[in-house]
């Protein structure tokens, strides 16, 4: 496939947006949106995850597919995945031990995160090249980032609201992230270039 | 956990009382993107069920033999090949549905409810019993999938399983099967839960209550 990379960008920014298009990284979307510091926070470090987590993958799969042990593709991504995560936290806790405190429960969480996954396996699946899967992995995570942010604004906004009791948490930050999601559907127009 | 003396039996808490879509919240992700259709939300919950049983089976018979700090990466193997299994299995077994489902097959590896019962009670309970609590999970999972494809196919396409249900002049209503469908009709389906909730704490009085809040796990 020779997608260019500006057509990578917007279709994985905003036209295919990772949270609000796709579905990946539900769980730290719904559950760490309430706070925006949180939850720009949150964006970076997955941002940079996946940043890493990718282009690492990028070259194990050449060395997989140069072994024909293609079936082990999902086990090394996901220990790839796992030890930059646990880099990262090396890295934050000793550069910058304030920040470490306050992502401290987060970090380890991002291997659970399936955006986190699906990048590499996204790359694999449409087999872009080197520089077309550095700038995919780049904007599918700023996409996930900017999603974080607009929800976390959004609901601390609601925070002072007069809301019913029953539809307190998680299902009014559903009601949001559908509202957010049907605004992006209007950015499905763009891709029709190709 | 519940008050009761009896502790709960592990298939029907999973199915029920710890439903993981209606309860725990667990598993967003394939929940809200596969089940624009029933016969997708079947699948899906069904290979989810299958990886469970699986990997709690086998991380509940290798439990003690495992240090405490390298845990969660062993799981993460076990789930990983679990869910190799399964990816090559439903290739196998049907192809139109491996291509609906794409990439959430493997995304299985990711679902943090696969991870939160290894860690939650396949890493304390003997074998037998982790596999039945991965099969009621799974089912209950399975369960709140199926709950959710059917709003979205019935209002979306205005079918079931592919059967047409209202006349030729039914006009769909698409936005369910788009995005914001997902998101807003498990929103609708969690206060239709809340409300029995709420009911049944109502009944039981201030105090005993022995229903735990829904709660945002990531």
């Amino acid at each position: 496939m020779n997608e260019s990379l500006g057509h990578i960008f917007v279709d994985s920014f905003l036209i295919n947006n990772f949270v609000l298009c796709v579905f990946l990284g539900m769980c730290s979307f719904l559950g760490l949106s309430a706070k925006f510091s949180t939850a720009w926070r949150m964006g970076v470090s997955v941002m940079f995850v996946i940043t890493v987590s990718g282009i690492l993958s990028y070259g194990m799969n050449i060395v997989l597919v140069m072994l024909h042990v293609e079936y082990l593709r999902l086990i090394v991504y996901i220990v790839i995945i796992a030890a930059t995560v646990q880099l990262t936290e090396m890295f934050i806790k000793k550069n910058s031990p304030a920040l470490f405190r306050e992502l401290g429960v987060y970090l380890p969480l991002i291997t659970t995160n399936c955006a986190v996954l699906a990048v590499p396996l996204f790359q694999t699946a449409r087999n872009y090249n080197f520089v077309q899967s550095t700038v995919f992995a780049l904007s599918a995570s700023g996409g996930y980032c900017m999603a974080m942010c607009l929800l976390a604004l959004v609901r601390e906004r609601t925070e002072l609201s007069d809301i019913s009791s029953l539809a307190r948490g998680t299902a009014l930050t559903l009601v949001l992230a559908s509202v957010l999601s049907m605004a992006f559907m209007g950015f499905a127009g763009m891709g029709g270039g190709g | 956990m519940s008050t009761t003396t009896t502790p709960p039996n592990p298939f029907l808490n999973g199915l029920w009382r710890q439903n993981p879509t209606f309860v725990q919240i667990l598993g967003m992700c394939p929940t809200l993107a596969i089940t624009n259709s029933v016969r997708n939300a079947i699948a899906m919950g069904l290979a989810t069920a299958f990886v469970l049983v699986i990997s709690n089976g086998l991380i509940a018979a290798i439990r003690k033999h495992v240090p405490k700090q390298v845990r969660i990466a062993t799981y993460i193997a076990i789930i990983a090949t679990a869910v190799t299994v399964t990816d090559y299995l439903v290739k196998a077994i049907s192809i139109p549905v491996y291509k609906a489902l794409g990439p959430f097959i493997p995304l299985i590896v990711a679902n943090c409810l696969v991870l939160e019962r290894a860690e939650a009670f396949a890493a304390k309970k003997p074998v037998i019993p982790s596999m039945m609590d991965g099969a009621g999970m799974g089912l209950g999972f399975a369960f709140g999938l199926t709950c959710l494809g059917t709003v979205r196919e019935v209002l979306g396409a205005g079918t079931f399983l592919s059967i047409p249900l209202f006349g030729p002049n039914f006009e769909p209503w698409v936005l369910f099967l788009l995005p914001p469908g997902g998101f807003i009709s498990l929103a609708i389906w969690l206060l239709v839960f809340a409300t029995f909730r709420e009911r049944k704490q109502r009944q039981l009085q201030a105090g005993l209550t022995e229903i735990q809040p829904a709660e945002v796990r990531s």
